[in-house]
């Protein structure tokens, strides 16, 4: 694996037209290697289009983004390819082959992208199910696991080739608390123990504060704040406050 | 009336166009994918697709050609019956299943089998966003994906055919001697005598084509799903007519190149 560059991820002036509506205006911000960086936003935002933007599934209009300082917008189709085998992503609806049992889901980016033996790979997948805490569930089909459990396994999948950089999309929408909390300690696992680099798109504030070292807020195409979880909650900007003032409320109730 | 035969064919060029660059692409991963000294695709999903698209499709194939040689047979013997030329039936019916009756029946069961199964299936992974998370990992999902199926129909539709003519001639030789008094030994030679080495190439040659066809046509609607389970079910839709029109209409057109150029 080649050494990071200093920031891992760069955006500059990300701009995305989708049939005459702007999705993303001018989006800027950077990741350094080895941080956690949380995206929130309501709903529609553009979160999980800069996501895609990120993997070159999507193209913007215009701006630059940098991935370990190459140009992912310009690359070839194999060179391409290459950044995404350092990046995982772990979609929202999981995304699991829905053919092919777990063990399998987690073999396939080893036995198509690597030219690790049969033994290697069955070894690296059973590391992996024991990192979610899935040891037992390699023969089952994604159709016989829980919301939770297809999440964590979208993990050990994203995890198969050791990448740089794991990409979360909503990680914990539609979990259950105790489920949602396995989650979160598995980003956190990830970014004290591995050392991995991770976004993570949320509008689920627990789950935000919980893992993020960095922060940024996208509204409305725009990315209105960038910094650490302080800056945010001594932020005086008031789509921020709006945003943040539900999760107080919310906290204020458990109490 | 006119602008709506505009707007048609301007669809149907899109459409063309978005179907040709899912070939190119399958191809040009593909050949990424040996230039950087990889398998192309994985046996075992290549012969998975093969067992589903030969095997699985062998009893259909038996079964439909069966009938429709039996009564291909039964309805041209009784009008030849009233020539006095009964003798003619089984150069007629071994003729007409080699070139024409044999790949085309061949090409309407895999088109509505096996394309409406690609689509469905692709469908499915496109809406669920499994297509996606295979091109996200670096996979290149066209390849992976396309390549087992399309090469599976492409070279086992031309295998099904001569099961197909097989079948058809079988019953066709049941039905002449039962009902038109021609010996099975006599149906055979006649078949012998008459068919000639290029009845036999242009079936085989149409069979190729109509397994392209049928693949290329199911996998791209498949890929080109939008909008969840409605979606999968009229693009699974679309993909069996469309396949089906357009084997006729390759036949029709291989017809008229051949009868032109080899008559």
């Amino acid at each position: 694996m080649s050494k990071p560059a200093k920031n891992l991820v760069e955006m500059r002036g990300v701009k995305l037209v989708f049939a005459g509506k702007v999705v993303l205006e001018s989006v800027d911000f950077t990741l350094p290697a080895r941080e956690v960086l949380v995206i929130m936003g309501l709903s529609g935002s553009g979160k999980s289009t800069l996501l895609g933007i990120l993997m070159g599934l999507l193209k913007p209009d215009s701006g630059s983004v940098l991935f370990d300082s190459q140009e992912v917008t310009k690359l070839s189709r194999s060179k391409l390819n290459a950044v995404r085998k350092r990046i995982g992503m772990v979609y929202q609806n999981a995304a699991l082959i829905s053919s092919m049992n777990v063990g399998e889901n987690i073999a396939l980016p080893l036995t198509e992208l690597s030219d690790k033996s049969g033994d290697e790979i069955a070894s690296i997948v059973d590391q992996k199910l024991e990192l979610v805490g899935l040891a037992d569930a390699r023969t089952k089909l994604p159709s016989e696991l829980s919301g939770g459990m297809q999440k964590r396994v979208s993990l050990a999948r994203a995890l198969a080739l050791d990448p740089d950089l794991v990409l979360f999309d909503e990680p914990s929408a539609g979990l259950d608390p105790i489920n949602s909390k396995i989650i979160n300690d598995l980003i956190i696992h990830l970014r004290d123990e591995q050392k991995v680099a991770s976004i993570v798109v949320t509008h689920e504030m627990e789950s935000a504060f919980a893992v993020a070292t960095r922060m940024a807020f996208l509204h409305e195409g725009k990315m209105i704040l960038e910094g650490t979880p302080d800056t945010f909650k001594n932020s005086d900007n008031p789509d921020v406050i709006a945003f943040l003032s539900s999760y107080s409320a919310h906290l204020q109730t458990k109490e | 009336m006119i602008a709506k035969l505009g707007s048609s064919s301007i669809a149907f060029l899109q459409e063309l166009s978005s179907l040709v660059g899912v070939v190119r692409e399958t191809l040009s991963e593909t050949m990424e994918r040996v230039a950087a000294r990889r398998a192309p695709f994985s046996m075992a999903h290549f012969f998975y697709q093969c067992h589903r698209v030969g095997a699985g499709s062998v009893p259909m194939v038996i079964l439909l050609s069966v009938f429709v040689g039996l009564t291909m047979a039964l309805l041209t013997g009784y009008q030849l019956q009233i020539f006095g030329i009964v003798t003619l039936v089984p150069a007629v019916v071994s003729v007409s299943f080699t070139r024409e009756m044999g790949p085309l029946f061949t090409g309407i069961v895999l088109a509505s089998r096996i394309g409406a199964a690609y689509t469905a299936e692709l469908g499915a992974m496109t809406a669920g966003g499994e297509v996606d998370a295979i091109e996200g990992m670096g996979i290149g999902a066209h390849r992976y994906l396309l390549v087992p199926r399309l090469l599976s129909i492409f070279l086992l539709t031309p295998c099904l055919a001569v099961i197909s003519v097989v079948s058809g001639m079988a019953g066709a030789a049941f039905i002449s001697s039962v009902m038109l008094h021609l010996s099975y030994g006599f149906f055979l030679d006649q078949v012998m005598a008459n068919l000639l080495t290029k009845d036999i190439l242009a079936g085989v040659v149409k069979s190729f084509l109509f397994g392209g066809i049928i693949g290329v046509i199911a996998c791209y609607k498949g890929l080109a799903v939008r909008g969840g389970a409605v979606g999968v079910g009229s693009a699974t839709t679309s993909s069996v007519v469309t396949a089906i029109s357009a084997v006729i209409a390759c036949d029709s057109l291989c017809n008229i190149f051949m009868v032109v150029l080899f008559p």
